[in-house]
């Protein structure tokens, strides 16, 4: 340790070691003492909470009065929450969203970042320009967003004002006027293949497939979140240094390769962070959703954080809504604690 | 003159309060508190009113219901502790979380029926004011069936301020004369699919419906059932006397999946008032909603070309939609929180805050004429017709049993599929027997 070697080095005078070892067990509880307050309230406010909505999660307290009795059989509360068509539901749109939020945002951000990289007039602009959306807050995003994706009021006008629907109209094909956030539709559903090889399949009422309104809602998250990938992959190339494309260049390597088989293997780091704070984000969305299209038609653009919220504070079932803010978080765990357990090794 | 005893009064409770707000490290709080302390050691006290009107049309109307108190109670102090949000959704969790920490407000807003005996009665935390009741003759000048849902056990624990009437089925005038519809003093289920199809056929959406807020979905429903299954049937299920795959439930899905046929496309992205607005404009021929859209037809100055019926079905029955106040047990400022229900149940208060807030007194010796023509036929209809508790509004079953209700008509709205939405709602019930046995 850094303190302790000078400490030492005077060891030697006796009437000053006395004030030395004072001084040296001071600094020494100084930095416990001052991390105490924060590790006390993280303590108590993450995990004492977390263990308590836990243990709520185990309980019988389904209305305005905590009922604190442990629900019987141990663990009820979550048979009967993944029994439920709407919780499997979430389940499904999360994974859907993500997938798509992911794609579209580590894409439109890498996307973005290669062609600021390469130095044009106004980089600097643009830069500010695709980072603001970031700086918004995500209800902010879904009032505006439900307003674009509105049948009635957004993109179809759009449409509409670019004569496609005259042209399909003069070949007797309906008008184009996607239906976006208020589509029930679920596409590619795997129900029936999936019940050629296990029969209990074709019993279910959970719709396996893609709710084609959760895409509009992934489209205004990426929108959102595709500047800040940006700006990860940008702090990501700065890093890259000339030798290195000088050398592919040398090497006769198209811009093509140079990105395919160069920068962007060099980047994956990035990549790893940028997926992983991403992941988070999504599997714990509720606000961008609440105010873009709330639950959807049929549940379809439903999330695990609409869920938690509808079941604590209007059906006052607190152990339903807190089984379902711990399999939240289990979900979140499995993303990060790799990933951190990482971060930490390698440091 | 200066009270040496007062004084010293308000500061030993000062200090007490801060000692307790420090101890517990919740600042705020105790500041919230010293303040009601002090103001109470100086002059009438503080009275806390609890509710989620703050929109234009409502804020006024709670203001009515303050005036009252202060012409009647002069020198206390009324802290108005509303929180916004359309049908009290923001407002319930804060509330909740207050009475968990006991601290309640002096009186609180609540839907009358198992909203108000289920969450706030039974838990214990309300207080009864049977006596006011007999000592005001408010069961004398109220309906028999309205005072039952503020009761528990034999005694009363809200009193109703406004009633609201929830099976509304409203129509544009215009529309129905150019597609040559003609809508007398009632509607049935055929008569409305036979008008239905007229305006599909004109290429206009029969019914507008809206699902950003889930409850119209829910209110369709549970109003087709009404004109279905009739008042007795209905409440024997909300009793839980009938079973929910009876038949009667099935022949109102069926019902409410045809007229499901006739909605707006774009439902999904609609709150209630848009669908409203929509007839309104022509772009849609009815909507089936609670009396307070006639409140959206009167901002639009649209009363000339809006009728109203009953929903299909359901003359004859009045779907009670009842704002009432509650005393709270461990009010801070007692006295004044009974001095309020007292006011609240009045002739002078009721009339004052009625007309405001777009409903109609729960006390039938009111004014007609200060009621607009819509608000006198409400009036009638209380008067006279079977009044049954609204689901979709709290009032007839569990908050469980409402977000179960609300959950399986989000699907079925959609996917339009009877069998799964009655079993939904078996499954709800059966789950609402085992937890309340």
């Amino acid at each position: 340790m850094a303190v302790t070697s000078p400490a030492l080095a005077h060891e030697a005078s006796p009437a000053t070691a006395a004030v030395r070892r004072n001084r040296f067990s001071f600094e020494r509880i100084l930095s416990p003492l001052l991390l105490a307050p924060s590790a006390v309230a993280i303590f108590i406010f993450v995990y004492g909470f977390i263990g308590y909505t836990f243990f709520v999660s185990l309980s019988n307290w389904r209305s305005a009065k905590p009922d604190m009795t442990i629900r019987e059989p141990f663990g009820a509360v979550y048979g009967d929450l993944f029994g439920q068509t709407r919780f499997q539901i979430d389940l499904r749109n999360t994974v859907v969203f993500t997938l798509f939020f992911l794609l579209m945002a580590v894409l439109g951000g890498l996307g973005l970042a290669i062609l600021l990289d390469r130095h044009i007039k106004g980089s600097g602009f643009f830069r500010s320009v695709f980072l603001f959306p970031y700086a918004l807050s995500f209800i902010t995003t879904g009032v505006a967003w439900s307003w674009i994706f509105n049948p009635e009021t957004g993109v179809n006008l759009l449409i509409n004002a670019t004569g496609v629907n005259d042209i399909l109209a003069a070949y007797d094909v309906g008008p184009l006027n996607p239906g976006w956030i208020t589509n029930p539709a679920v596409v590619w559903q795997l129900n029936q293949p999936i019940a050629a090889i296990y029969p209990p399949a074709g019993e279910w009422s959970l719709k396996l497939g893609i709710p084609l309104a959760m895409i509009p809602v992934a489209i205004a998250a990426a929108w959102q979140l595709s500047g800040f990938a940006m700006a990860m992959f940008l702090a990501g190339l700065g890093t890259i240094s000339h030798e290195v494309r000088e050398a592919a260049s040398l090497d006769g390597a198209s811009d093509w390769r140079l990105y395919k088989d160069v920068i962007i293997p060099l980047l994956n780091p990035i990549t790893v962070s940028v997926l992983i704070i991403l992941t988070h984000v999504s599997l714990k969305i509720f606000d961008l959703v609440f105010a873009m299209s709330g639950k959807g038609p049929g549940f379809a653009t439903d999330v695990p954080g609409i869920f938690v919220y509808e079941m604590i504070f209007r059906a006052q079932r607190y152990n339903y809504g807190a089984a379902a803010a711990i399999v939240m978080l289990v979900g979140v765990s499995i993303v990060i604690v790799p990933y951190l357990a990482r971060q930490l090794k390698s440091l | 003159m200066y009270d040496v005893k007062k004084a010293m009064t308000a500061r030993a409770s000062r200090r007490e309060i801060v000692k307790g707000g420090a101890a517990l490290g919740v600042g705020a709080l105790g500041l919230g508190r010293l303040d009601n302390r002090i103001a109470a050691a100086q002059d009438g006290g503080t009275l806390e009113v609890f509710s989620w009107w703050t929109s234009p049309g409502e804020a006024p109307a709670l203001q009515a219901l303050f005036d009252a108190y202060l012409a009647a109670h002069p020198g206390v102090e009324i802290i108005n502790a509303a929180v916004a949000g359309g049908a009290g959704v923001n407002a319930i969790a804060v509330l909740q979380t207050r009475l968990q920490g006991n601290q309640p407000p002096d009186s609180w807003q609540t839907h009358i029926g198992r909203e108000l005996i289920d969450q706030y009665v039974v838990p214990g935390y309300c207080e009864p004011i049977t006596d006011i009741y007999t000592a005001e003759g408010w069961a004398d000048v109220m309906p028999e069936a309205l005072v039952e849902q503020a009761t528990w056990e034999s005694e009363q624990y809200s009193i109703p301020v406004g009633v609201h009437r929830g099976n509304g089925f409203w129509y544009n005038r215009q529309v129905m004369a150019d597609n040559g519809i003609e809508v007398g003093d009632t509607m049935s289920i055929e008569e409305f699919m036979t008008a239905a199809d007229t305006l599909q056929s004109a290429g206009i959406p029969a019914l507008a419906l809206a699902m950003k807020d889930t409850f119209p979905g829910a209110q369709l429903f549970e109003n087709t059932l009404l004109g279905v299954a009739g008042a007795e049937t209905y409440n024997a299920l909300f009793r839980g006397e009938t079973s929910w795959d009876d038949q009667a439930v099935r022949d109102a899905a069926d019902a409410t999946a045809a007229m499901l046929d006739y909605v707006n496309e774009d439902f999904s992205a609609l709150s209630w008032d848009q669908a409203v607005a929509l007839v309104i404009e022509g772009g849609a021929g009815f909507n089936s909603m609670g009396d307070w859209a006639y409140g959206e037809v009167v901002a639009r100055n649209a009363q000339d070309n809006i009728g109203w019926v009953s929903h299909p079905g359901t003359a004859g029955s009045f779907v009670l939609v009842v704002d009432s106040f509650t005393l709270p047990v461990g009010a801070p400022n007692p006295e004044n929180a009974r001095n309020w229900l007292t006011v609240l149940g009045s002739k002078e208060a009721q009339e004052a805050f009625n007309p405001l807030k777009g409903s109609i007194p729960p006390r039938t010796d009111a004014n007609r004429e200060l009621f607009s023509p819509y608000h006198q036929w409400s009036m009638d209809s209380f008067a006279n017709d079977a009044l049954v508790p609204s689901c979709a509004h709290g009032q007839a079953s569990s908050p469980a049993f409402k977000q179960a209700f609300y959950d399986a008509s989000t699907s079925f709205v959609t996917d339009k599929d009877v069998d799964t939405y009655i079993a939904m709602l078996s499954d709800a019930a059966a789950m609402d027997a085992e937890a309340t046995a």
